[in-house]
């Protein structure tokens, strides 16, 4: 039996007791987001993204709805975002431009130009950008939430995992350790169908991601992760609960990855009509606006307003920095450690 | 003056350095209330409390990665393996996540992981192993390995203190075999990346670390009494960043050097300070460089398979007899 702690797969009545202006707020947030990956393919398309592009499709409610549920600022909650959950950063306030100029390996971009994508952190905003190794940043957010516990902080740290990274090794161990030494961390399990190619039967043998929490002696809820609000409520839950010193809660969030892997994969392992189904059904940005509507919350001419204003802004920050120059070659052996502050190039550069 | 044991002294830096700053902890197996396998945490948990001598379940990659979490929030913690052995289990942890971690993205990531090495002891294949080469390739991480009391104390307290993360290699073998004098009330430190010439001499050269030092030693003194050979001794100390100059120095004194070190040969680290040798100092050099080096097997437990495979006094004696009449 499935410990459900928190509301599960009910949308709440009401708009989980927020305001107007943050029912509008993560609109924003969920259309800013699209709108950025709707630029980044533009721009994949034509090479100015250097390496590959990963999208969020169909996975933007979870994303921004989970992260909306911490307290943000200078130096409050941490999380630590996957590949597909831009929408998390945004609304921690990584910046637009700092994304494209991730993707275009930019010399002004937060990595300068040594890490891809949405591989960059910033912790007083409240972002610890993962590394490709999946399950590697649960133990990571572990330490950043045992941190809060001995400062006697009253912050809390969230780390998304996919369903396919909970196989891993790392998650096993952060998890347990997390859960033993009682640190304020929430887990969003993203079960988003498709972990690159593979299917959940062949990562595990569980039906839902929420069972694993039991063997951890932790409280599991699964979401409908594509039920904006509902996230939002889950995580808004876990989140006061961890704070309150009652330790990590896991939230199993079922949404669907309905781009491949990245760009460069077709998905031909995808049945059509779930893809479509899932596009015309069940999109997290249609539902949560037919909500807002249809609870008379907010009117059609604002979220318009929104639209624009977000293709506006990625507009301005495209075109800030789409012609900015790589970084220079030999910067590339600044920073490697504190002390030497650089290497020097190999002596056959100088023949 | 006190005299001290390695592992003594191991202790006291980290007591200090836990003294001295609140923002130092400890994690581990077993280190709270029972001290650690080996018992340099005793009493660490009486005196700092629970919360800064975490006692953490089997889970080495969650020790260490949890350790860089806490290290990017301004923490300096210090991971315990409780075997060097299972270093391994946070391999990926160590290279890819916390090597990297200030270059991909400018995060501190000031910690320790330490643990017990080596053999000599008739641990057998995964008690007894020096996992240094599996990390010297990796940019981003320095390595540590004191031979002595003083540079035991020394370097874990210079490696709680340097902002990068540091793996600090303790020998076993020398725990309760190695003692000192040590000064009372002083701020022992000992300089990452700096050589120590442990004994002097002006015909031959032997670099090494750890507990070869002492394995190198007593064949310097073997060397002069039966063959009047005077033995250089380089300790190395710190093996990332590498000491370079002082190798150099010690090769265009002596023009000959055996590299020793207990670890396995193939890619060893005794390779790479070969190939340093050759690019820096080559037309010092009057002999082939010579490497004394564990054998390339797994370290067995029978106290004749282990002796065998092990770099012995003997042999270092041997190859530098060798090397001294080429």
């Amino acid at each position: 039996m499935v410990s459900r702690a928190a509301p599960t797969t009910q949308s709440p009545p009401a708009p989980a007791g927020l305001t107007r202006d943050q029912l509008l707020e993560i609109y924003r947030y969920l259309r800013l987001t699209r709108t950025l990956e709707e630029r980044l393919v533009a721009l994949y398309r034509q090479s100015k993204v250097i390496g590959g592009l990963f999208r969020s499709l169909g996975q933007e409610g979870e994303s921004v709805a989970s992260a909306y549920a911490l307290e943000r600022g200078h130096n409050r909650d941490i999380l630590s975002p996957l590949i597909r959950n831009l929408g998390s950063m945004l609304v921690m306030g990584a910046e637009p431009i700092q994304i494209l100029r991730q993707y275009m390996a930019k010399a002004e971009s937060p990595t300068r130009g040594r890490e891809l994508n949405v591989h960059f952190n910033d912790l007083e905003r409240g972002y610890l950008g993962q590394i490709s190794h999946l399950g590697d940043m649960v133990p990571v957010m572990a330490g950043i939430a045992l941190t809060f516990k001995l400062r006697g902080e009253p912050r809390v740290g969230l780390v998304y995992i996919g369903d396919g990274a909970t196989s891993t090794g790392t998650f096993h161990e952060g998890l347990n350790f997390a859960a033993v030494q009682r640190v304020p961390l929430v887990v969003i399990a993203e079960y988003n169908r498709w972990a690159y190619s593979t299917p959940p039967e062949k990562q595990f043998a569980v039906k839902d991601l929420a069972e694993k929490a039991k063997g951890y002696g932790v409280p599991g809820v699964t979401v409908d992760g594509n039920d904006v609000l509902a996230v939002y409520e889950a995580t808004r839950f876990a989140v006061e609960r961890a704070r309150g010193g009652h330790g990590v809660h896991v939230i199993e969030v079922k949404t669907y990855r309905r781009k491949g892997h990245a760009e460069h994969d077709d998905q031909h392992y995808v049945p059509k009509d779930e893809l479509d189904w899932w596009a015309k059904e069940n999109d997290p940005v249609d539902r949560y606006v037919k909500r807002l509507l249809q609870g008379e919350w907010v009117e059609e001419r604002e979220l318009k307003a929104i639209d624009g204003q977000a293709k506006a802004e990625i507009d301005r920050a495209t075109d800030a920095c789409v012609d900015e120059p790589l970084p220079p070659g030999d910067s590339a052996l600044a920073g490697v450690y504190a002390d030497p502050p650089a290497l020097t190039p190999h002596w056959y550069r100088s023949l | 003056m006190a005299e001290v044991t390695y592992l003594e002294a191991l202790r006291q830096g980290l007591w200090e350095e836990m003294e001295r700053d609140p923002s130092v902890f400890i994690l581990g197996e077993d280190v709270g209330a029972y001290g650690g396998a080996f018992k340099v945490t005793e009493g660490f948990a009486k005196r700092f409390g629970e919360e800064r001598v975490i006692d953490t379940p089997i889970s080495e990659a969650a020790i260490v990665g949890a350790a860089a979490g806490a290290a990017h929030m301004g923490m300096r913690p210090v991971a315990e393996m409780q075997f060097i052995d299972f270093i391994s289990c946070a391999y990926d942890m160590l290279t890819n996540y916390v090597a990297t971690a200030r270059y991909r993205a400018g995060l501190a990531t000031p910690m320790v992981v330490r643990g017990p090495c080596g053999g000599y002891v008739r641990g057998g294949p995964f008690h007894s192993q020096n996992p240094e080469a599996a990390f010297f390739h990796t940019p981003g991480l320095k390595i540590v390995y004191p031979a002595t009391a003083r540079d035991a104390k020394g370097l874990i307290k210079a490696s709680i203190r340097d902002d990068d993360p540091v793996i600090y290699l303790e020998h076993k073998w020398l725990y309760r075999r190695i003692k000192e004098q040590l000064p009372e009330g002083e701020d022992l430190l000992t300089p990452i990346g700096e050589a120590r010439l442990a004994r002097e001499g002006k015909d031959l050269s032997i670099v090494t670390y750890g507990a070869t030092v002492w394995k190198a030693l007593e064949a310097a003194e073997q060397l002069a009494r039966d063959d009047r050979l005077s033995v250089e001794v380089l300790d190395l100390r710190t093996l990332l960043p590498m000491d370079d100059a002082a190798i150099m120095r010690t090769v265009e004194k002596t023009n000959k050097v055996v590299i020793v070190h207990e670890d396995t040969r193939t890619g060893g680290v005794a390779g790479e300070i070969a190939a340093r040798i050759n690019e820096q100092a080559f037309e010092w050099l009057d002999g082939p460089i010579i490497r004394v080096t564990a054998h390339d097997v797994p370290l067995p437990y029978a106290p004749t398979l282990e002796d065998f495979v092990l770099p012995q006094t003997e042999d270092i004696v041997k190859a530098a007899r060798w090397l001294a009449a080429y």
